[in-house]
């Protein structure tokens, strides 16, 4: 029997497998393909203080290897989710994590407080890194400074697993994950997107209605890589490891970089019961490897 | 509606001309049922630059058969790949997604398709006529290699058509048809597929008159199954994903159609 189960400061997931914040909706999207109760955990879609209506179409670019996104954190809000999503999601047998998000400390501060009283959902992951709001999001996680204070903020009023997203859009992501770490965060999770564009040569015209979005698919995969191994040497907390995981070998490479857990995100878009397969593949190649527990590859690149 | 991924064995693929060919798959178990207006997210096989799902209408079903058939046009390099698909080949599918047309509650329907966007409204005529309802399709396109499978329209509804070169039916805009001459404009209900411009030319059509209207976008999307938010539509509740909440919307829900 191979012990596939990991551990984010007190969470036991069953495996090291997740999904990524706004590729999976609530998991209720995904259940006529996979059943979701196998995956480590849920990442839910970025919720905010208040109603969000995100960006004007067109939202996506297909680029090669990979698609830009400028959603714009569409959500309805902290107190709708707590009312109306919240207890259709709350006992699926996986932890339900949410991804938290605002324009300023103060509404970072209403989301995590509220949701600290939710019995299910055992972690935050506070997004300090979201590329495509005007206000807040990646503002906050582009400089040691700011990404600290709110890591500190939230710390003060969130008493369980606190996860901070780590943007890729920095010149040295392992400074951001020290300064967190000492803020109080219990975990890093990272690559989110990285700052792209696309442009229509026929029409002269940006794709994306925001003109910028953010990268993700497989092409980001080796700066997701090499930033996550930069991270795991640099802090002493676990690193979730996401960018560009398409199939078990991906998630194995970032396991051995260092990372605890990871993220499949952009992959569930192309096929909706991958993360079944990505599971299967990990405890296939343990076997093969004749490891018997999966913690034993983390952090083990020769 | 639950939804299916499956591997679907390519068991016809005719090139109608160099815009269009019409893809035939058939499933390995039993049909589920799929609704008119539907439309399923296909893997695109064997080209590095294509990455996405491609989201492509349901033109028609068999179910004795256990086959689907889609008109596609070739757009770009995810459809032109599409169109080398061989007999004996697997295309994975997800589906049925989307909402559908809805059943009309008066009788004299007229389906107006634009181009490529005919392909969801076959089905929707064999579905209608089966009901009992009197169908007329209105088919517009540039040129006469753009009005696609008249003969099978034929079959479930009276056919018109109009081409901007006047190369077939009457000439002219689709919009301008002979039939949609309001003092002679006798349906009841739209049921339209094609160009925005042309949709909302008709949408204003049948609200100015009376008439009931149901318009299929076709945004761009990343799942298709309402996870990603990438394909939404400015409704008059705000923003809706087009793949789970459409692709099918009453135009005078969509902001700025109609009010």
């Amino acid at each position: 029997m191979i012990d596939l189960g990991v551990k984010i400061k007190d969470l036991c997931l069953k495996n090291p497998v997740m999904t990524a914040s706004g590729t999976f909706g609530y998991g209720e999207e995904f259940t006529d393909f996979m059943d979701i109760s196998t995956l480590g955990g849920i990442f839910v879609k970025g919720t905010t203080g208040s109603h969000r209506e995100g960006n004007a179409y067109p939202r996506m670019a297909e680029t090669p290897a990979g698609m830009l996104n400028a959603v714009g954190l569409q959500n309805k809000g902290v107190d709708y989710f707590i009312s109306d999503i919240y207890p259709r999601i709350k006992d699926y047998d996986t932890h339900m994590i949410v991804n938290v998000s605002g324009s300023t400390v103060d509404e970072y501060i209403e989301v995590a407080s509220k949701l600290n009283d939710l019995d299910k959902i055992p972690a935050i992951e506070l997004n300090i890194s979201c590329p495509n709001v005007k206000e807040g999001g990646m503002a906050f996680g582009t400089s040691c400074h700011s990404a600290s204070a709110v890591t500190k903020a939230i710390r003060q009023v969130y008493k369980k697993t606190l996860i901070v997203k780590l943007s890729p859009n920095v010149t040295n992501i392992a400074e951001m994950a020290v300064a967190v770490e000492a803020a109080g965060a219990d975990s890093v999770s990272l690559i989110n997107t990285l700052l792209g564009m696309a442009i229509n040569a026929e029409r002269k015209t940006p794709v994306l209605s925001t003109y910028t979005g953010g990268l993700s698919g497989p092409a980001v995969k080796p700066i997701a890589l090499r930033m996550v191994w930069q991270v795991s040497k640099a802090v002493k907390i676990p690193v979730i490891g996401l960018g560009g995981i398409m199939t078990a070998t991906d998630a194995i490479e970032f396991l051995l970089a260092g990372a605890t857990a990871v993220q499949v995100g952009t992959a569930n878009f192309i096929d909706p019961a991958v993360c079944t397969k990505i599971i299967a593949g990990i405890e296939d190649y343990l076997r093969r490897h004749r490891h018997s527990s999966v913690s034993e590859i983390i952090g083990g690149l020769k | 509606m639950k939804k299916y991924i499956h591997d679907m064995l390519v068991v016809g693929n005719q090139q109608i001309n160099h815009n269009y060919f019409l893809l035939e798959l058939k499933a390995p178990e039993k049909l589920p049922e799929i609704l008119p207006g539907q439309f399923v997210q296909m893997e695109v096989k064997g080209n590095k630059n294509v990455f996405l799902r491609r989201p492509i209408s349901v033109h028609d079903v068999n179910y004795k058969e256990n086959t689907i058939k889609f008109l596609i046009q070739k757009l770009g390099e995810g459809t032109n790949t599409l169109s080398h698909a061989q007999c004996g080949e697997t295309v994975n599918i997800v589906y049925p997604l989307g909402n559908s047309f809805s059943i009309p509650t008066e009788d004299n329907i007229l389906l107006v398709g634009g181009g490529c966007g005919v392909a969801p409204l076959l089905y929707l005529a064999r579905f209608l006529k089966a009901k009992g309802f009197k169908v007329s399709t209105l088919i517009g396109g540039r040129s006469k290699e753009d009005i696609l499978e008249v003969h099978e329209y034929k079959k479930h509804s009276t056919v018109y058509i109009t081409t901007q070169d006047g190369s077939l039916g009457e000439k002219g805009l689709v919009t301008n048809h002979s039939i949609l001459k309001p003092e002679k404009c006798e349906f009841s209900m739209i049921y339209t597929c094609g160009p925005e411009p042309m949709m909302r030319v008709l949408s204003k059509f049948a609200f100015n008159h009376g008439k009931k209207c149901e318009v299929s976008l076709e945004n761009m999307m990343a799942c298709g199954i309402g996870a990603c938010l990438c394909c939404v539509v400015e409704t008059r509740h705000g923003n809706k994903c087009t793949c789970t909440e459409g692709p099918i919307f009453n135009p005078k829900e969509l902001a700025g159609w109609i009010y």
